[in-house]
């Protein structure tokens, strides 16, 4: 279980020095290598981040489409922002509502919790166990299960697979 | 290549539009929750259009500038959510338009604690 | 042409910092103030990456890169002293 955070950790770290230095020398890799394993043994000795991750093809396969409903959805966003903002009589109608998620990772639930934030409307303010408030600025359902629908679900069949 | 550098330039004007629209939110809004709903959004993506234009204008740049949208993305949306639920805890007003609170009638009921320090 | 369209762009985020500086004067309470503050710095990296390609040095992304993470850390502490537990 260790050894996956580690390696994990050890990858990121790796690709963030590469990226950073962006040349490919002998002694870049070199050090790049010697530290970017070093840290997380130090750090990452009893840490659980990434041990729900899976690691299976279907896992892989599911992030890349993940990465483009979330693209899409983004663009959705800024176009609905800058409807309401440019439109001369503000048509808001805010609220906090409650909804419910399934996910039971940490990390798949901070990674829900922040696409919620950059999707169209809607904003985490906080999260309590296994329900969300969300901060939604065009209410169009008060109740639990229905604003569950409408919010989470799009994010959370795929996260259900990478992360179980 | 003219033609990738036309099309970075675009983008990047895309970005900036997203930038300006963004604060202009946050004029217009009427209290903090909406501000940090168009704020967040629009800063986030505002910049990350804006660095990826670099990227089509400067293609040898692509690491820094790649580090710099993916930090974008993830921090960015971390800050303003422990911003937003700090001030919720301290009683920052919801505006009049306000429908439902759902939070605030869970605190009543004891559901929720109205302070934790899980950050 | 490619110029024209990135000096547009300075101007555009050069407004956008005058208008969250507007909210930034005006608050009226302290986490109004940080989040005008979150956007300006964010709005200050696409602008410090504007500047690096105009002296066409890709050292000064550094600068964005230390400029981001001092916002990231500035907003939490903001917000963790508003909550009192700081």
């Amino acid at each position: 279980m260790n050894v996956k955070n580690i390696g994990i950790s050890f990858v990121i770290l790796f690709g963030f020095w590469l990226l950073l230095n962006g040349t490919f020398t002998t002694p870049i890799i070199v050090t790049g290598l010697i530290v970017s394993l070093i840290i997380p043994m130090f750090f990452c000795a009893r840490c659980d981040v990434f041990a729900d991750m899976r690691l299976t093809p279907k896992a892989f396969l599911y992030t890349f489409i993940y990465l483009f409903v979330f693209a899409f959805e983004l663009v959705k966003a800024n176009l609905d922002v800058t409807r309401r903002v440019i439109s001369p009589k503000l048509p808001i109608n805010p609220g906090i509502v409650k909804v419910k998620t399934k996910l039971k990772s940490k990390m798949a639930r901070m990674i829900l919790a922040n696409s919620i934030t950059l999707t169209p409307g809607t904003f985490t303010l906080a999260i309590e166990k296994k329900y969300l408030y969300i901060h939604w600025i065009d209410v169009q359902d008060k109740d639990v299960e229905a604003a569950t629908k409408e919010i989470v679900q799009k994010f959370e069949k795929y996260l259900e697979v990478i992360y179980g | 290549m003219e033609i990738l550098k036309i099309i970075g330039a675009v983008i990047t004007l895309m970005g900036s539009i997203a930038l300006f629209l963004g604060a202009l939110g946050l004029v217009r809004m009427p209290d903090l929750y909406n501000r940090i709903q168009t704020g967040t959004k629009a800063s986030t993506f505002g910049t990350v259009l804006t660095l990826l234009g670099l990227i089509f204008i400067f293609p040898g740049w692509v690491g820094k500038l790649f580090i710099l949208m993916l930090f974008v993305g993830i921090s960015n949306p971390v800050s303003s959510h422990v911003l937003a639920r700090n001030a919720y805890r301290y009683g920052v007003p919801l505006s009049d338009k306000t429908t439902v609170d759902r939070l605030a009638e869970d605190i009543e009921n004891k559901e929720v604690e109205p302070v934790n320090n899980a950050l | 042409m490619v110029n024209t369209v990135l000096t547009i762009s300075v101007v555009l985020i050069l407004l956008s910092v005058l208008l969250s500086l507007y909210r930034f004067i005006k608050g009226p309470n302290t986490a109004d103030r940080v989040i005008a503050f979150d956007v300006m710095t964010i709005a200050s990296i696409g602008l410090i990456a504007l500047i690096s390609y105009f002296a066409n040095r890709l050292i000064y992304l550094d600068v964005a890169v230390v400029y981001g993470l001092l916002s990231f850390i500035g907003v939490i502490v903001v917000a963790k002293f508003l909550e009192k537990s700081l």
